[in-house]
């Protein structure tokens, strides 16, 4: 392993590095066991608390899995409907017509001000106003409702980055070719775009998926967050089965991040097309990271 | 419509001021944990680098929700963490801000790492040429311009951070987003006035802040 | 009274047939499926119940459901002419029932339904079928808590918005340090491990907790009578009918026996003093 920021190790950076790692594992190990102890002692590691989820299949059939597949419903559905919105919402901003442009630009960047959190609550208290939906969709509906209304700003951005992160010869020569402005867009930059815009979205659906959480804590969504209480209330576990729908929800969306920078990668290796590529990070507002591809230093 | 405002039973002020509170003590926290969790990604030292790249993959893949009544439940109703006690109230608005440090860090951490990608190859070997150690590159040359370049992924995070703040109404820390929702239970038929006071909260604490740091961005970006 | 695997699994035959002939309009077929299940197929009734109170409205890991609310809403579904396959329980949080009611997604609400005039504005009640109080549950050797007063140097904790935390800081003890979560079982963790002193609610709900196999011998109930909170079935505004026949099914469950077994049954592992079934008052 070689970095710019330091030299080869030599024979003393060696035993160095070797007495960090040390220390730094003797200080890991006190963090764990001390965690670990306190928990004995308040009977948190007792068997009966955590077998259940190894054990007893009909934990995972009647309570996670179906709070699983209602995470992802939401997720899924808030992302099918908040692509086309933001798609059209992103284009319509890189309008040349200041009465499209302007009003969208502000609807995007009000709904990016705003919490998800706030947007979620007040579809919900609407559709208890409206009470047209059912109260058994509700929760699902005001979820979808302000995951959409937040993502759809985000992926407006998305796709206006990624038009503007096309090389400005693409719409030269569409031009030269005599191209309209509507059909450089569709036939030209847009299907450029999608491309480079593949890992921003799959992080934008991880991002989705967490948000989703906030509706089962919140709006009585049946999601896998919501389960810990049902489950908590039959084994009274409820430090445990925080830590397994913690992993489920790290494994679906660990999952999703390595494909997101596979899809970078891939993206910014293939000979064919433009070369641009958008990182997570320049589109992944809710959370402004990078999805970690960067190369080592 | 809005008497809401006037008749003095609700705080908005007050909800708003804790939102504030928890986004700066929390910038702060995950400025530092960011920066630690960066050195350790970029660190000779192997099992830092695990543990930095472990920790990032774990925590940002976890719902903040979790996250921050994971802290509450974990911490202080099992391990018995209070960070320095008092009642209900404060220890849960600490325990608030730990769970926002320890999510926004990692978003800090990787911000951080491709500003340090930014930073020109030559810059590092130049400063190694002249005998620093690996944590003299790092704060006295990498960092500084590596900070310069990742403002504007930072305001990001920040405004993102601001409105993360709505999750402690999880654990019962009476914020903006906790009030809303109580204001709604209770005044149903002012239903868009009370989201349009807390819609335009919201904007009023975001949109300056991405401005003033958008411009500082421009200001400070190193011209290569 | 537990329905069985095979009966849930009609009932959810039945109610998937039903809803995929609404559209087709042949309701032979759904008879046909739905085979096991006695009767006329195409009688259901719909309950809103709690899934997460032990011992008063529980969803189990098998996809069952046990409790005092659950034994009451059968018996009083079979006295209504409807066989325990025959119920469809639906989770009813308690934010959502008057909706659920209103909106006729649920017949009946038995679901820890305290009978207040706030909400005899948007449904109507039978019963009551239980009155329980609010009270506390401390750990089993906790001796400092005697009455409500003592509360006021205790660490406390309850749900958010829910009545005993407003009446806790109203009246009982305001200097009490109040910790709300959004559920009952994260301030069970807490309790557990001494990190609250107390959790309070309905006493009733607190037995079904202390009741439960995983508790035993870990908390007690103070057994204090901090409120009063008449159960009541919840149904449809101006349903005369139905409030007529729900309050002859309690008298008659009450009278034969069934309400003392149900209620031993579910709370009485937790030593829980139960009052004698209350005088039913609705719709008189």
């Amino acid at each position: 392993m070689s970095s710019v920021l330091y030299d080869k190790p030599g024979p003393k950076a060696k035993l160095r590095n070797w007495i960090y790692t040390g220390v730094f594992a003797v200080l890991v190990a006190l963090a764990l066991w001390w965690i670990l102890d306190r928990m004995a002692e308040k009977n948190q590691l007792e068997a009966d608390k955590w077998t259940p989820f190894v054990t007893d299949s009909q934990v995972w059939t009647t309570f996670l899995l179906p709070g699983l597949v209602e995470t992802l419903k939401a997720g899924l559905i808030a992302m099918v409907i908040a692509l086309p919105l933001g798609a059209a919402f992103g284009i319509a901003r890189l309008s040349d017509h200041a009465w499209v442009r302007v009003p969208v630009g502000a609807l995007v960047e009000f709904f990016r001000a705003i919490p998800v959190l706030i947007l979620m609550i007040f579809s919900s208290a609407l559709y208890v106003m409206l009470g047209t939906v059912s109260s058994d969709l509700r929760p699902l509906y005001a979820v979808v409702t302000g995951l959409v209304l937040y993502n759809a700003s985000v992926i407006a951005e998305i796709v206006r980055a990624g038009v503007l992160s096309l090389p400005r010869g693409q719409t030269d020569a569409a031009k030269a070719i005599g191209m309209r402005k509507g059909q450089t867009m569709m036939y030209v930059l847009v299907p450029q775009a999608v491309t480079a815009m593949l890992p921003a979205l799959v992080s934008q659906l991880v991002v989705i998926l967490k948000d989703t959480a906030l509706g089962g804590a919140f709006l009585g969504f049946a999601d896998l967050m919501s389960m810990n209480r049902q489950i908590s209330a039959n084994y009274s576990n409820t430090i445990a089965t925080m830590v397994t729908i913690a992993l489920i929800y790290i494994a679906v969306n660990f999952t999703l991040t390595t494909l997101a920078s596979a899809l970078e990668k891939r993206l910014r290796q293939s000979k064919r097309g433009t070369g641009a590529v958008l990182e997570g990070d320049v589109a992944e507002v809710d959370a402004g990271g990078a999805s970690g591809v960067g190369k080592a230093p | 419509m809005f008497d809401f405002l006037t008749s003095g039973q609700y705080d908005v002020l007050g909800a708003f001021w804790v939102t504030v509170q928890l986004t700066l003590y929390s910038a702060v926290g995950s400025l530092i944990w960011g920066l630690m969790l960066a050195g350790m990604r970029v660190s000779p030292v192997p099992l830092m680098r695990t543990f930095g790249t472990t920790y990032v993959n774990v925590v940002r893949n976890t719902p903040l929700t979790l996250l921050v009544l994971g802290c509450s439940l974990g911490l202080d109703q099992t391990l018995g963490i209070t960070l320095a006690g008092g009642d209900s109230k404060e220890i849960g608005f600490r325990l608030a801000i730990l769970g926002l440090i320890a999510y926004t860090g990692t978003f800090v951490c990787e911000a951080l790492r491709s500003g340090i990608n930014t930073v020109p190859v030559g810059q590092a070997e130049a400063a190694r040429a002249l005998g620093l150690s690996f944590f003299q590159v790092l704060t006295l040359i990498v960092l500084p311009q590596a900070f310069r370049a990742v403002v504007g992924p930072l305001t990001n995070v920040l405004i993102a951070l601001t409105k993360n703040t709505t999750v402690a109404a999880t654990i019962g820390v009476a914020e903006a987003a906790l009030l809303m929702k109580e204001m709604l239970e209770n005044e149903a038929d002012a239903l868009f006035a009370v989201f349009g006071v807390f819609a335009l909260g919201f904007v009023l604490l975001t949109l300056p802040t991405g401005l003033l740091l958008g411009w500082v961005a421009k200001r400070v970006a190193v011209k290569r | 009274m537990k329905i069985s695997k095979v009966a849930t699994t009609a009932a959810i035959a039945v109610a998937l047939a039903l809803t995929a002939t609404a559209c087709g309009g042949s309701a032979k077929d759904a008879a046909s499926d739905a085979g096991a299940s006695g009767g006329t197929a195409k009688d259901k009734i719909v309950v809103g119940i709690k899934y997460d109170q032990p011992g008063l409205g529980l969803k189990t890991p098998d996809g069952k459901y046990t409790g005092f609310d659950v034994d009451v809403a059968t018996y009083v579904a079979k006295e209504l002419g409807y066989q325990p396959d025959q119920i469809e329980f639906k989770q009813a949080v308690s934010a959502e029932r008057e909706n659920l009611i209103a909106n006729g997604d649920v017949k009946l609400v038995v679901a820890t339904y305290t009978i207040n005039d706030k909400r005899k504005a948007k449904v109507d009640f039978a019963g009551p079928y239980f009155l329980a109080h609010q009270d506390l549950l401390v750990r089993a050797d906790d001796t400092s808590i005697t009455k409500a007063e003592d509360l006021n140097k205790k660490k406390l904790c309850s749900v958010a918005g829910s009545t005993s935390a407003q009446n806790v800081k109203t009246k009982l003890a305001p200097d009490a340090d109040l910790r709300e979560y959004p559920g009952y079982s994260e301030c069970l963790t807490g309790l557990e491990n001494k990190a609250v002193d107390a959790l309070t609610t309905d006493g009733s709900i607190l037995a079904g907790y202390a009741a439960q196999e995983k508790n035993k011998g870990k908390f007690k109930l103070a057994g204090l009578k901090l409120s009063d909170e008449p159960y009541g079935i919840g149904l449809k505004k101006g349903d005369k009918d139905l409030q007529t026949k729900v309050n002859a099914a309690l008298k008659k469950m009450v009278e034969d026996g069934s309400w003392q077994k149900a209620m031993d049954a579910n709370l009485g592992p937790a030593d829980y003093k139960a009052e004698p079934a209350p005088q039913i008052t609705e719709g008189s």
